[in-house]
């Protein structure tokens, strides 16, 4: 299986690059993070953090430069990724009129999970974000941070290689910051890359950190 | 990568049962096609039509019903990130347009189980000419579905999506009117129905069905790309 090797960078970047139109989202990236390694992202509004989520998502096209993600090469590779990354946009991906459940088997189903392992693998999530209670309402009818808890669910679902989280805190308050913590944090062993404005809650758990600046060169430490 | 009949069904599955929970797009489709033909009745003066202006008024009805439907096929992987989710999954993206399409199939199945039997009561003498028929609403449908999906899932992105839509579609459907239009006339004549030039027209329908199903297998990739 391509770039399943465990001493196998997760992401090399370099010279990175995204125009949208005549605009530079983002321009010179480039760093290696090594397998299981977090990598916290950091810049103000504006300075290309999102972009770069997604292009290491394979939602899209790099501009220019080169990008390896679990070893395949962006574009080109892009199919032999999907299934191997899982991510947390500032949408939850979620249907409004289906339940949690129904959102999560959905997804299970996309991802090759279904029957029995389907339904384990959903309880078990459920239990574990606290939400099994609330797991057969309607997305429209759940708080904001009771979505945020089942698009953590639907991101480690199918059990990701590569974690890939926009602002995993959003929306959480004390005790779902803690839950997501179990399913997303550090200790989980899975090579993440964090965007966030809040680096004190982050940067302890950083083995690596980037920060993009609005016209400035990218840096890592 | 998922199996693509897995995939298929989870996408389908989920559409209907968003359609069942909502409501959105078939009571709005079937309540369109029922003002439609009250206003044709009165609005043309006749309680019985027959022939060609039978055909063109069931056909006309049928079509600006279906662009209801097809206007908001896509709207909820827009708005709550059902194309992410699925360019995110291990699945060949043509599962999403074949999805589609059959929700839609079906979407225009349920509207005619509605729609037909009320144009019946309304225009026609005779039901003699309605068996046949369903072999010209299931080709047509299939066309229509293609077409639609391919159009809906360009049109989606855009503000101007309920312009768009219509403006885009209807130009393209027009071969699979005159052929639905020219099938259905004899079949609703003055003294029951009559095949002339039936298999012409089903030859054209199936024609059309093959080319806009195969376009949009083969471009819905590029549409999803960003």
């Amino acid at each position: 299986m391509p770039g399943s090797a465990t001493d196998q960078p997760a992401i090399v970047l370099a010279g990175l690059r995204r125009d949208y139109g005549e605009r530079t989202a983002l321009d010179g990236v480039g760093l290696t993070l090594a397998a299981g390694q977090s990598l916290v992202v950091l810049g103000p509004n504006g300075a290309g953090k999102t972009t770069l989520l997604r292009i290491l998502a394979t939602l899209l096209r790099p501009s220019g430069g080169e990008a390896v993600v679990l070893g395949c090469s962006l574009p080109g590779e892009a199919w032999k990724l999907r299934g191997r990354i899982g991510y947390l946009g500032h949408e939850p991906l979620l249907y409004r009129d289906l339940s949690g459940r129904e959102n999560l088997r959905f997804h299970a189903r996309l991802h090759g999970i279904s029957g029995a392992a389907a339904e384990a693998r959903i309880a078990t999530l459920l239990a574990a974000a606290g939400i099994e209670r609330r797991a057969d309402e309607r997305i429209a009818e759940l708080s904001a941070g009771m979505r945020q808890r089942l698009a953590i669910c639907r991101c480690v679902l199918h059990e990701p290689e590569l974690l890939l989280l926009d602002e995993p805190d959003s929306n959480l308050d004390a005790e779902g910051r803690e839950l997501a913590r179990e399913l997303i944090g550090p200790a989980v062993g899975h090579a993440r890359v964090v965007v966030t404005h809040d680096p004190e809650r982050f940067l302890p758990e950083a083995d690596q950190v980037l920060r993009l600046g609005i016209g400035e060169a990218a840096a890592v430490s | 990568m998922t199996p693509s009949r897995a995939a298929f069904g989870a996408i389908l599955g989920k559409d209907l049962r968003s359609e069942l929970r909502t409501l959105q797009s078939l009571p709005a489709m079937a309540l369109f096609a029922i003002t439609s033909f009250v206003i044709f009745r009165f609005g043309l003066d006749r309680t019985q039509l027959s022939g060609s202006l039978a055909s063109g008024v069931l056909w006309a009805t049928l079509l600006f019903a279906a662009v209801l439907g097809i206007n908001r096929l896509f709207v909820a992987e827009r708005e709550e990130g059902g194309f992410d989710a699925i360019r995110l999954a291990p699945i060949d993206r043509s599962v999403l347009f074949a999805a589609k399409a059959a929700a839609l199939l079906i979407y225009l199945l349920t509207l005619e189980l509605v729609a037909v039997p009320i144009f019946a009561l309304f225009f026609l003498d005779s039901a003699a000419g309605l068996l046949p028929l369903v072999l010209i609403l299931l080709l047509a449908d299939l066309g229509l579905a293609a077409t639609g999906t391919l159009i809906s899932s360009m049109a989606v992105n855009s503000r101007a999506r309920d312009l768009l839509v219509p403006l885009v579609l209807l130009p393209l459907v027009v071969p699979l009117m005159i052929a639905a239009t020219g099938a259905t006339e004899p079949l609703l004549a003055v003294g029951g129905p009559g095949y002339d030039r039936f298999g012409t027209w089903l030859t054209v329908l199936g024609l059309y069905d093959l080319i806009f199903g195969l376009v949009g297998y083969a471009v819905f990739d590029f549409l999803l790309e960003d």
